[in-house]
């Protein structure tokens, strides 16, 4: 068994968008839409205050509400490391699945079926890493196996304080930040 | 302070989630409506003695206005389907955690119990029919020559009236991401709205139908032409006043249950409090309070008490305010629980 996941380090992503833009260009996402952006978040009373910038996308959840929700069967979790995907020939657009997404991390595509991250399992499955994470060029972003405890991701969450977006939703995501 | 900027703009999601337009609100509504008509239905069909003659507008009309409007809203469900083609998906598999997988299969179910529940009594109801479609006569006859076959599709159609009306509900209630259709109590107040909401309809046939003079002016145009077409039996209105009383308790349990759902948000989390002020006090507050509890709930419920007083006479205007009603609450749950998120809080 494998459980896939994302690291991002935060001290490292500048907002570049070079992951918005590999991303799309990988997956051939439509103009007008994305798989991944960028979120920045201010905190603090100034001049005491902080910056996070994120890298965001699907967190393919280890709970996802939107496969549970799907009434089709078009969103599932893949049998190689817990990824959710949807099957495209499958999917009607009931859009359940989106309002179902606490990350707002899914859209439409315009051919009718709901579309997000896939973690590029396509390249995964041939032992590459996911666009995003191939050419960021502040190396900000990891991906590998929870389950493997020697692996970067497993590494970084040991060693590194980390967080994920929206624990209090209860989806269990599998994209970390570092902070 | 916490300031959020999100650099992305899908259509649909960004600026603000606007995923479900009129179509969905419509479905919920009719669904709901269509689910209160088949329990008013089993319930008379369940109640009612076997020489009775005296539930047309329960047992007949209301399952032949329920089946056209389920087809209605059945319609409007795929008009939203952004993957119209592949509508038949539905039907290959049942996903038990779905609500909307459950929805599509009870939908399936509902035109059989309702059908059947009309059969009983079209040959009575509408002789004409009748006449030009003998075999609904060998149909009635088979199903009023036994009794326990009526008392069957009478509890078939409110156990699956009470599924359609709950589902309508637990299909927001279950999308824990939208703070404000996070509660249980969702189900319960659809099931009780679509039960208004019906009572209303059939109170309003039956006004609309009383004997020439008493009814509304308007009336007489239709119905002088619908019963030249059908030769229809003149309606039950002794149940006018029954319907009225029903229609009033269905209302007063959905104000407490509407008060229910509120008092849950705003004595949970911070996103459920912002989610509850939406209605409350935000943007969507003077429609909320205006034609869902207002002119949806308080207004009718008054009129109809003083209708059963026999202070005023029985109008069409409190089954109109109750029907617009149950739409706006649907329009407005839709609406204000795609603002609601989540995020809103850590923003």
């Amino acid at each position: 068994m494998s459980r896939y996941a994302m690291v991002i380090d935060t001290r490292r992503c500048v907002g570049c968008m070079d992951c918005v833009v590999a991303c799309k260009t990988e997956n051939d996402v439509p103009e007008g839409y994305c798989r991944d952006w960028i979120a920045e978040t201010v905190h603090g009373e100034f001049p005491t205050l902080q910056m996070e910038i994120r890298s965001e996308r699907c967190n393919h959840c280890a709970e996802p509400p939107c496969v549970d929700c799907c009434p089709t069967g078009a969103s599932h979790v893949h049998e190689r490391g817990g990824v959710v995907l949807v099957t495209r020939d499958k999917c009607i657009g009931c859009k359940a699945c989106l309002a179902a997404c606490p990350y707002d991390a899914r859209f439409i595509h315009p051919e009718g079926y709901a579309d997000k991250c896939t973690f590029c399992i396509h390249r995964v499955e041939q032992g590459l890493a996911p666009a995003c994470v191939s050419v960021c060029p502040t190396h900000c972003m990891h991906f590998g196996d929870l389950d493997d405890p020697q692996s970067e991701v497993s590494r970084l969450l040991a060693s590194r304080a980390n967080h994920t977006l929206l624990p209090e939703a209860g989806t269990r995501p599998h994209v970390f930040y570092l902070t | 302070m916490i300031e959020s900027t999100i650099h992305r703009h899908n259509a649909g999601i960004d600026p603000a989630m606007h995923l479900w337009g009129w179509e969905i609100p419509t479905y919920l509504f009719l669904g709901g409506l269509v689910a209160g008509l088949m329990i008013i239905a089993g319930v008379r069909l369940v109640a009612m003695r076997p020489r009775e003659r005296q539930a047309l507008v329960c047992c007949t009309i209301g399952p032949l206005v329920g089946l056209a409007l389920l087809s209605l809203g059945m319609l409007a469900l795929f008009l939203d389907l952004e993957h119209k083609s592949h509508v038949w998906r539905l039907y290959l598999t049942f996903r038990p955690t779905s609500p909307m997988s459950w929805g599509s299969w009870i939908l399936l179910l509902v035109y059989p119990a309702l059908a059947a529940n009309a059969i009983a009594h079209l040959p009575e109801a509408i002789p004409a029919l009748a006449k030009r479609i003998p075999v609904l006569v060998t149909w009635s006859d088979f199903i009023l020559g036994r009794s326990r076959l009526v008392l069957a599709i009478g509890f078939v159609n409110i156990v699956l009236g009470i599924s359609l009306g709950i589902y309508t509900g637990i299909l927001l209630s279950t999308m824990g991401a939208r703070p404000l259709w996070s509660s249980a109590v969702l189900g319960p107040l659809f099931l009780f709205s679509g039960l208004s909401t019906a009572a209303a309809l059939l109170h309003g046939i039956l006004v609309l139908t009383q004997p020439a003079g008493e009814r509304p002016g308007f009336a007489d145009f239709l119905l002088s032409a619908l019963a030249r077409l059908s030769e229809s039996r003149p309606l039950d209105h002794k149940v006018a006043p029954t319907l009225a009383a029903a229609d009033n308790s269905f209302l007063t349990i959905e104000l407490a249950l509407l008060g229910l759902l509120l008092v849950g948000h705003l004595t949970s989390t911070q996103v459920h409090r912002q989610a509850a002020a939406l209605l409350l006090t935000g943007p969507y507050a003077a429609v909320f309070w205006v034609f869902v509890v207002g002119l949806g709930i308080l207004v009718p419920l008054t009129l109809q008490t003083l209708e059963l007083g026999h202070r005023i006479r029985h109008t069409l205007a409190p089954a109109l305010l109750v029907l617009g009603g149950g739409f706006a609450l649907r329009v407005i749950l839709v609406a204000a629980g795609q603002a609601s998120h989540w995020a809103s809080a850590a923003n």
